[in-house]
């Protein structure tokens, strides 16, 4: 290690004692320490308004985004044709769903077998069979044409910030704070320039998809061998066919990682892009939500997962699938056998649905419905832990949430500034707790303090919480490799589910309160925390544990001593994600009522303020970075500690 | 059955309407904006079919019910069925005064929102709907986070309803609440209901939840021009907002100015539109409670209303 760690840390104490001395003297402080005063409050949020139109209108970058959203446009009108016979060209959809379920069963087929197979056909089948076939095609036609263009432009950037240091070193940034923009940020200028409708929805999930492509293409680039290109130079590539033919190839693990998660983030923009017109899905589970049919509504939730897995499992599969070889004496029909069968089924399939109207769309009047049984379990639910929820409620307002928020909004903006350079300096030194004062300062510098310390305190309490319940459900669950899985499966459905269902089932238990944001909140938070424990504990080399168990250790102390030491870094990385989900999720619990930057924010939406939105947004990315930058630095010193 | 009958229906209309010059109506589709609330959408399918059995191109977008007033102006959009006075009548007369929209006709509906409460509530607080027997009952509200004070659960802060002045205009023992959204408010009423706790909310007519939870708006002091802006107007002189909100308030159609040349047979039509409140509540109600779909439920009110939709037409 560099840096003298004992001069650190006395300094960090030292700003700790500022901290404490300007939070305890509030009294004797000038009015200008305990808020920022009124003179060094910037107009942030007229400046990107300026610039934003000058970019509009003077510098005509409409005619481009307008440009580039007409090719969408097309696009999407292609698809919605096929997919769910919108009267536009080539004017020969829709196709039946019979056809469609056919075809995702022989895509899973011949991809990786009946199970599969199985799953894919499946999901369609409950799609048609639950009456959704048309909202599932009218989100279907927008994720088929924005996945691929996020993937095609992440390989494109990917590998070019892999040629050019230069444009690395820009992207990165853009892309720490691309990541953790909340969504709502985003949509704003996307209204500005696109206007609202599908193609806003598509280019809104194609924005907020393309940063992991773009970071795991260039992973993956960085990652091949010396002796993989030098073998490829020997073969005698152009520079064309090195890239195409060796790295690419090479790295495609770590793409593959980037195209999964592109699939998945679409999936998770559905609703979200409902917000500016986006049909289908996500629309409808808004509406349902609205009028209060809690069941329908999650039997949406669960079309959206089941796609989301469908789709992940196809691409994962396609991604690792081994090229076959025929014989070449083999005869055409051989070869093509598939091919064949599914050509013959979609025949049969077109033919029959001509006949029987129920195979070419199923009607809501016919469909089959869990909505039923799902509203009276909740109705149970609720009457059943009633009095446990009004004691909670009561509980933790009264002597945890309104206290905690009164705390954060009492403290002088000063000493949580010394507080923040105090926590960075311990972690990293000067650079560090520059870095905590930078991103901060900027939130006093905008206006919005008050706000933004509701926003951390929500976020704080709600991490704390999803720790208490993570971490021992994470340690249980690591105990055995089955229930690890099983609960891994938890995990992602938890994550797959659209957030906004959480929200109405958390009003009903908790009214509308903080009580509610935080139980919203939690279940999010705690996802990657669970998560990250397992992977972190079962990931501990067997040898290590061997020897500790040999001289001696208890269970305890192995879990103590050996196991979670082990899995601090990576355990780290899930209180990472926490934050960040909850922050996300913060913003969304506007819609239960805050008082914190999502209320503003969702305003700034609804009245179309670009400038607002992304000094709202900026203010909720440096949160997340702060935090992002804290914990990586010191999970950082944590491995090195271990000789990793 | 049903939709043998509509079909034959339109025939009719169709038929009846095929010597007549309606030829000058342009072929490209009429635009209709659908919100997030089912009336607005059913009346929109019940307008939007109407006018396709009239030979028009009808197509729906989904867009802010806020920002769709831009969008009339400017011809993205070609109308819009439910122009609520007290929710967009600003937006509305900001649109008219840039030009490029005006109000095509209205509905006999009144609009009101206002303070509400579902039947239940009254049995605790047995004085209502009378404002005053709500504050002696305001301890009835309370709750952890509002202390002493009873609890009013108000929309959205963007819908700018004034609650808080009000409570301190009237001198109330209330704390305002405000919810994230409307969606919040129905969750809050559809756990109260398994409870039967009381709960006062802000709520708005014509609208779904009246057939789903019966109740009644609280009577506060009348509404009077100027009330809300002049001290001098209303029960106490040194107070602005000491009344309630409007009880009648307009329910228009805005269209398009360009509509009248480009489709003035389909202008014709929507002008004639005037829907009653219990019509309109009835819309909603086929989808709310009884779960159809908007397109299926526009069909259906179609069919059971015949009389009310062909007046549209001549």
């Amino acid at each position: 290690m560099t840096r003298p760690a004992a001069r650190s840390s006395g300094m960090a104490g030292l700003l700790l004692a500022l901290a404490l001395f300007l939070a305890f003297g509030k009294l004797l402080l000038p009015e200008g320490l305990i808020r920022p005063p009124e003179w060094l409050v910037q107009p942030f949020a007229d400046w990107i308004n300026a610039a934003f139109y000058f970019l509009q209108n003077d510098l005509g970058l409409m005619a481009l985004t307008r440009a580039f959203s007409d090719v969408v446009e097309w696009l999407l009108d292609v698809t919605a044709n096929l997919l769910y016979g919108k009267s536009r060209w080539p004017d020969i959809g829709p196709i039946p769903w019979i056809v469609v379920a056919a075809t995702a069963f022989m895509a899973g087929y011949a991809l990786k077998g009946w199970r599969l197979a199985a799953l894919s056909g499946g999901t369609f089948v409950w799609i048609a069979l639950m009456g959704q076939w048309k909202w599932a095609m009218e989100t279907l036609s927008v994720i088929v044409v924005a996945a691929p263009f996020s993937v095609f432009l992440g390989l494109v950037m990917g590998v070019l910030a892999w040629r050019s240091p230069r444009f690395e070193r820009i992207l990165n940034p853009i892309l720490n704070i691309a990541q953790s923009l909340p969504h709502f940020a985003y949509m704003i200028p996307v209204v500005v320039f696109i206007g609202v409708g599908p193609k806003a929805g598509a280019i809104v999930t194609i924005i907020f998809s393309v940063p992991p492509m773009i970071r795991m293409t260039l992973l993956g680039l960085k990652r091949v061998p010396e002796e993989v290109i030098e073998a490829g130079k020997m073969a005698g590539s152009t520079r064309w066919q090195l890239l195409s033919r060796v790295r690419i190839p090479t790295a495609r693990p770590e793409i593959l990682i980037g195209v999964n998660q592109v699939i998945m983030q679409c999936l998770a923009m559905v609703v979200l892009a409902s917000f500016i017109g986006m049909p289908g899905l996500g629309q409808k589970l808004l509406q349902l939500l609205q009028a209060l049919k809690i069941g329908l509504s999650v039997e949406i939730g669960v079309t959206i997962v089941l796609l989301a897995v469908t789709l992940d499992r196809l691409s994962k599969a396609w991604a690792l699938r081994l090229p076959e070889h025929d014989e070449p004496s083999a005869r055409w029909l051989h070869r093509n056998r598939l091919l064949v069968i599914w050509l013959s089924l979609c025949i049969a399939g077109l033919v029959l649905a001509q006949f029987v109207p129920y195979l070419h769309e199923v009607e809501r009047k016919q469909a089959l419905s869990v909505a039923g049984p799902i509203d009276a379990a909740m109705d149970q639910v609720i009457r059943v832990i009633a009095p446990v929820t009004a004691w909670l409620r009561w509980f933790l307002i009264t002597w945890v949430l309104i206290p905690m928020r009164d705390a954060y909004l009492w403290l002088p903006f000063t000493a949580v500034l010394a507080l923040l350079a105090a926590v960075g300096w311990a972690i990293g030194g000067l650079r560090s707790a520059l870095i905590c004062l930078g991103y901060f300062g900027l939130i006093a510098l905008s206006g919005w303090w008050d706000r933004a310390m509701i926003t951390v305190y929500m976020v704080n309490i709600s991490v704390l919480i999803a720790a208490l319940i993570g971490l021992p459900l994470g340690i249980w669950a690591a105990r055995n490799p089955p229930r690890a899985a099983r609960i891994l499966l938890i995990c992602d459905t938890a994550q797959t589910f659209p957030s906004f269902i959480y929200l109405i089932p958390v009003i009903m238990l908790f009214g509308v309160n903080d009580v509610a944001v935080v139980a919203a909140v939690v279940v999010f938070a705690a996802v990657p925390i669970v998560r990250y424990t397992i992977e972190g504990l079962s990931n501990v080399p067997p040898e290590l544990i061997e020897a500790a168990e040999m001289s001696g250790a208890t269970r305890r102390q192995t879990l103590w001593h050996v196991r979670l030491p082990m899995a601090l870094p990576t355990m780290l990385v899930g209180a990472n994600q926490s934050v960040m989900f909850s922050l996300f999720m913060v913003i969304i619990a506007a819609f239960i009522g805050t008082q914190d930057l999502g209320q503003e924010m969702q305003r700034a939406l609804s009245s179309t303020d670009v400038g607002k939105g992304l000094v709202l947004g900026f203010a909720v990315a440096v949160m997340g970075l702060m935090t992002d930058h804290l914990i990586t630095r010191w999970s950082e010193d944590r491995k090195r500690a271990l000789g990793f | 059955m049903k939709s043998a009958r509509s079909m034959f229906a339109s025939a009719a209309v169709l038929a009846l309407l095929a010597p007549t010059a309606w030829a000058e109506d342009s072929t490209d589709p009429i635009i209709i904006p659908l919100h997030n609330w089912s009336s607005q959408i059913v009346m929109s399918h019940v307008v939007g079919d109407v006018l396709k059995s009239k030979g028009n191109a009808v197509e729906y977008v989904t867009t802010d019910s806020q920002a769709v007033y831009e969008s009339v102006r400017l011809g993205d959009v070609s109308l819009e069925l439910e122009v609520w006075e007290g929710a967009f009548g600003a937006s509305f007369d900001a649109a008219v005064a840039k030009g490029g929209i005006h109000a095509a006709g209205a509905h006999n509906a009144v609009t009101r929102e206002d303070w509400w409460y579902p039947m239940w509530t009254k049995e605790a607080c047995p004085g209502l709907p009378d404002w005053k027997a709500l504050n002696d009952c305001a301890a009835l509200f309370a709750t952890p986070e509002t202390g002493e004070k009873g609890r009013f659960l108000g929309g959205p802060v963007d819908w700018l309803k004034h609650d808080a002045e009000k409570v301190d205009a009237l001198g109330l023992n209330f704390a305002v609440v405000n919810a994230g959204s409307a969606a919040a408010i129905w969750a809050e009423l559809g756990a109260a209901e398994k409870t039967k706790t009381p709960i006062v909310v802000f709520n708005w007519t014509p609208n779904f939840a009246e057939a789903v939870w019966p109740g009644e708006f609280v009577e506060f002091p009348k509404w009077e021009a100027g009330c809300n802006e002049d001290p001098a107007v209303g029960m106490f002189p040194d107070k602005t907002y000491d009344c309630g909100n409007p009880a009648t308030g307009y329910l228009k159609i805005a269209a398009w100015d360009g509509m009248k040349d480009k489709w003035p047979a389909a202008y014709a039509t929507i002008s004639k539109v005037s829907l009653t409140n219990a019509q309109i509540a009835e819309m909603a109600k086929l989808v709310d409670i009884d779960g159809m779909e908007p397109e299926d439920a526009a069909k259906s009110w179609m069919d059971a209303n015949p009389d009310v939709w062909n007046a549209w037409l001549n």
